[in-house]
């Protein structure tokens, strides 16, 4: 009898490779015999276009890469204009960036739950999650006055001071957030269905995991203990309280129970740091007293002369960094999300480079499915969680 | 445990001693780098990935510089990351223009592969026993590397009678508003 591979090409329409991702796959029967992921649909240049940008004009950019954690990828490019800068932010900033970053991730790990379940067949989670997401957008409305793409930080600072009524909204969020995610888990932890598809699918042992380049909840999912919150701490991570939830076989559904565990530590966070931002007051400063690099405020260009000026020269050329390079990673929802800057001392970057999780993830697709069946290539491309906004930049 | 990045330079100094390490200066440079001479890469990668003091086993990233006017033009940096013991580690290679070719560390970080496609995507420079050196994010019939300096934004010319074979001016009293000559300026 002869026998032959088939080559199939999944995508780049395809509705559960999460956007315009294409896998070519070469099948044998059912069985994967390889798999090669073929990516950039949806390159749009952003780092060509960050040179000729001002550091503050690529922030919106930033928004658009993974556009379901716009906030992480601001402090993401924020951060590492500071570490060029050489300047730290008041401590409130530092805490409503946290708050903000982790709801970020609480709503960008909903949608991964969401599609993730449709994609092995479980409907029902998906309106569910996204009923909570829905919660997290209305709160970057309420801050910021934009749904998806937020844009709210700045190098320096925040754009604005955060609303009256704000804290409160997130502290009723974040109460109610717990039950939620008991709901999610009641629908699928236990769920035979559910543990038959996850359960040794797609497996990624720690070894190979490091040597992709794996990040985020993907790495700690196969049980290595890395969170860049805690080993290399940035806007006061340090002094939260949280643990870093650990999988054990580096499969699908440990995948899932580390971003679910996440989810409950982002609540967690988020409360410590309501706390934190009442404290130190619902209004006050929120961006730092530098005009040669931050905007300032609209009240005080009105009567101080100085302050007009700083602020035409803001608008007009933003601000000078030191000839330098440096570059500063953050733990974003998928995993470490870095910016590298290169500058010649003027107010464009010469050079942007993004690390950006999904795009590194996303490689490790083929040591994941080879040898497996061909339905659970749906299963892997979920539980890596994958944005091709990020990848193709 | 952290690991400082001078004691790294140190292992590296006494396991290599012929070569020619050199650590970047500059105002704000705010990660320790190392400059490496392109032949000794794959080796110095291998050391500090099988090293156990260093214990490199990830790269976290790699990508590519142009700096344009100044020779070699371009650099490739290596971004290392040792979750061992909690340490970034960025090394560089400068490339020249002529020949922009850097050995891959694919072998070393298997990682490598789309990271280094993404610089010959962007940049050109080639990297020499990559297992398939092929455009990544632009499609594979682009002419030119992107992100070169010398590489313009990018314009589509807008269309013209004068530089549109065959196009003709509805009547000839409006052909005094047609402009003589456009030229874009490479920025």
């Amino acid at each position: 009898m002869r026998s032959e591979t088939m080559t199939l090409n999944m995508g780049p329409q395809h509705p559960s490779t999460h956007g315009v991702l294409r896998v070519a796959l070469e099948l044998d029967g059912e069985n994967v015999v390889a798999c090669k992921p073929i990516i950039g649909y949806l390159h749009t240049g952003m780092e060509k276009q960050a040179e000729y940008k001002t550091y503050t004009q690529s922030i919106p950019q930033t928004d658009r890469m993974d556009y379901l954690a716009p906030l992480s990828n601001n402090l993401a490019l924020c951060l590492s204009a500071e570490k060029l800068l050489d300047i730290t932010v008041p401590e409130r900033v530092q805490a409503i960036r946290v708050l903000l970053t982790e709801l970020t991730r609480i709503s960008a790990h909903c949608v991964w739950l969401g599609t993730h379940a449709i994609d092995i067949g479980a409907l029902t989670v998906f309106w569910y999650c996204f009923r909570e997401r829905e919660k997290v957008l209305s709160i970057y409305d309420m801050v910021c006055g934009a749904r998806m793409t937020a844009s709210y930080f700045r190098v320096g600072g925040l754009a604005m001071d955060i609303p009256a009524g704000f804290l409160e909204r997130c502290e009723k969020f974040v109460d109610e957030m717990p039950g939620h995610i008991d709901e999610y888990e009641s629908l699928l932890t236990k769920n035979p269905i559910w543990l038959a598809r996850t359960k040794g699918v797609a497996p990624l042992t720690a070894k190979d995991a490091l040597a992709w380049g794996v990040t985020g909840p993907s790495l700690r999912g196969s049980g290595v203990n890395w969170d860049l919150r805690k080993a290399e701490p940035y806007s006061g991570y340090e002094t939260y309280d949280f643990d870093v939830p650990l999988g054990k076989h580096g499969d699908a559904f440990d995948r899932f129970a580390v971003r679910v565990a996440e989810m409950r530590q982002a609540t967690r966070i988020a409360k410590q740091a309501i706390q934190r931002v009442r404290k130190l007051g619902e209004k006050g400063e929120y961006r730092l007293r530098d005009w040669k690099y931050v905007l300032p405020p609209k009240e005080e260009v009105k009567t101080s002369m100085e302050a007009l000026i700083h602020h035409f020269k803001i608008v007009a050329h933003g601000f000078f960094p030191p000839v330098g390079e440096a570059y500063h990673a953050v733990e974003a929802p998928k995993g470490e999300l870095g910016f590298y800057f290169v500058s010649d001392g003027s107010s464009r970057p010469w050079r942007m480079k993004v690390r950006s999780p999904s795009f590194v993830n996303l490689q490790a697709l083929p040591v994941m499915v080879e040898g497996k069946l061909v339905a659970d290539v749906i299963a892997a491309i979920g539980s890596i969680d994958i944005v091709l906004g990020e990848i193709d930049r | 445990m952290t690991l400082a990045p001078e004691r790294v330079e140190q292992r590296l100094r006494e396991q290599f001693p012929g070569v020619a390490f050199e650590r970047q200066r500059g105002e704000a440079v705010r990660d320790f780098t190392l400059f490496l001479p392109a032949d000794q890469l794959v080796g110095v990668c291998t050391f500090l990935r099988d090293d156990p003091e260093c214990g490199f086993e990830m790269l976290s990233w790699m990508g590519g510089v142009d700096l344009l006017p100044r020779v070699p033009r371009f650099e490739c940096v290596y971004s290392l990351l040792s979750v061992k013991q909690v340490t970034r580690f960025t090394l560089k290679v400068r490339v020249p223009e002529e020949q922009p070719r850097v050995p891959t560390v694919c072998g070393v970080w298997p990682t490598a592969n789309w990271h280094e496609r993404e610089t010959y995507d962007f940049y050109g420079i080639t990297f020499t026993g990559h297992p398939d050196l092929t455009r990544i994010l632009l499609p594979e019939d682009w002419v030119g590397w992107p992100l070169r300096k010398d590489s313009p934004l990018g314009y589509e010319e807008v269309a013209f009678t004068h530089n549109t074979p065959g196009r003709k001016l509805p009547s000839p009293a409006l052909k005094k508003l047609a402009p003589k000559k456009v030229r874009y300026r490479a920025q």
